[in-house]
């Protein structure tokens, strides 16, 4: 099964750090090595992608229309959904990225009886979507912690909010971010197995960012709150800042579950590029969403056009093809000029 | 490539965010590692080792937090023959008398600010509020 392929690689993934981080001398290899293998690959790949992106010509001009195009001043024209000039697609563009608007007006169609077709409005992925996200975005930002020293003010803030917002409870205090985080990757698979159409079309390259994810955050959650054998969070820290000054010390040692979510991150970075979660670029790239559509006002010219061949217009055709067409009785623009009688 | 005045600050935008942290650090530039000061009366012995204090205080003040106050179970631990009551300033901080000196060096490296101190005073507070009153 698709899922069953995804979810085993996972597990394949937690044991190989699991057991590699027990034999001595290979915390340098999970600690550092592959993480900063991880982080070049991550860049590169993705710095890759994009320039092969922006290499390929757009012949055409696709945005999506999904108002009132610009038309007589008198009809309105939907600015951010049938945007003509830059600074309305910027708009449109930041709005797309920031609320994920596509995703607002996603639609089930279900057959009844009759048969019958009917569309309706499903919300759903707008706000799995928007719960992951941000929740994800969030939980980044807070790891800077363990990379910055000193600890800026904004960030101690942001963390001040993250578990505000989950009420202050336990220790070390939980986050609300945790828990969104989990939620969101579980709703968004729970998404693809639920409903049906979705289900069919997902893969095993849908379902794994989805475990891996999910991998991710249980460990660190599992890290932070139960299994803090040997988690000292000053010698993690001492090992971080190391890794993002280039010289990285093992203060002390460090407990397996740092490995194994570690090296989850770090299998995140290298397949990221690579993958569909490359939508973080490709968001900016997608010519259905940066263009204008102002095709009318200005003509967007094919890049791969061969510039030796000149339009051709229809009465440049007809006087090339005049005599033939009318012998074929077509109609022509312009008769034939009068034949001289012999 | 197409679009390069839009494409290549962007992606150099998207660097310079990904490498943050090591920019922010000043490249090479750890910063000081914090130095938490041992008890000034030379006691060697905790509730617990070393170890699983440095990992886990938080929860143990955590759970003698809810055991005191919510649960009214205020026994007296016996380790070692040291008596200890269950409490930040009953027991950790008799000997752990700085605040500023031992619990703030690492919980300001780690950016972690436990609200203990909302209702706690550290030793130097206690002392003061005595003399006003």
């Amino acid at each position: 099964m698709k899922y069953t392929f995804s979810f085993l690689a996972v597990i394949a993934l937690v044991l190989i750090a699991w057991l590699g981080s027990q034999i001595p001398g290979m915390q340098y290899l999970f600690g550092v090595a592959i993480p900063y293998l991880a982080i070049m690959i991550f860049l590169g790949g993705f710095v890759y992608r994009v320039v092969q992106w922006a290499k390929s010509p757009v012949p055409f001009s696709i945005p999506t229309t999904c108002g009132q195009g610009a038309s007589l001043d008198f009809i309105k024209q939907d600015k951010l959904d049938c945007p003509t000039k830059t600074s309305e697609v910027v708009a449109r563009m930041f709005l797309e990225i920031v609320t994920f608007r596509s995703l607002f007006r996603n639609t089930k169609s279900e057959l009844h009886e009759g048969p019958k077709i009917t569309y309706e409005s499903s919300k759903w992925l707008w706000l799995f979507a928007l719960i992951f996200h941000y929740s994800f975005l969030v939980v980044v930002i807070r790891h800077m912690r363990l990379f910055l020293n000193p600890v800026p003010a904004w960030l101690e803030f942001l963390d001040f909010l993250d578990a505000g917002a989950a009420l202050q409870v336990g220790a070390p205090l939980l986050y609300a971010t945790d828990l969104a985080l989990v939620l969101g990757v579980v709703l968004l698979f729970g998404r693809r197995l639920v409903n049906r159409q979705v289900r069919y079309i997902s893969l095993a390259n849908d379902y794994f960012p989805l475990f891996l994810i999910f991998g991710i955050a249980t460990t660190g959650i599992l890290m932070r709150y139960f299994l803090r054998t040997n988690i000292d969070i000053i010698s993690i820290k001492e090992l971080l800042v190391g890794l993002v000054t280039f010289s990285p010390v093992f203060a002390a040692k460090i407990g397996s579950i740092f490995y194994i979510h570690l090296f989850l991150v770090s299998t995140l970075l290298i397949y990221f590029p690579f993958s569909k979660l490359m939508h973080l670029g490709g968001v900016f790239m997608s010519p259905t969403r940066n263009m204008a559509n102002n095709s009318r006002a200005k003509r967007h010219i094919n890049p791969w056009n061969d510039p030796t061949i000149k339009p051709h217009s229809y009465a440049g055709y007809e006087d090339e093809f005049r005599e033939f067409m009318v012998d074929a009785g077509i109609p022509v623009e312009k008769e034939l000029p009068p034949q001289k009688d012999e | 490539m197409y679009n390069k005045g839009t494409i290549i600050p962007g992606l150099a935008l998207f660097v310079l965010f990904v490498t943050f942290p090591i920019w922010f650090n000043g490249l090479t530039t750890a910063g000081d590692l914090p130095k938490p000061e041992l008890p000034p009366g030379g006691e060697k012995q905790c509730v617990m080792p070393a170890d699983y204090m440095r990992a886990n205080h938080m929860q143990l003040l955590n759970e003698w937090r809810d055991n005191v106050l919510r649960d009214g179970n205020r026994e007296i631990l016996e380790i070692d023959g040291k008596k200890y009551r269950k409490g930040l300033q009953m027991a950790c901080m008799a000997c752990h008398t700085k605040k500023e000196k031992f619990c703030d060096s690492c919980h300001t490296y780690a950016a972690v600010t436990p609200y203990c101190w909302d209702c706690h005073l550290t030793p130097n507070e206690a002392a003061s509020k005595e003399a006003i009153h």
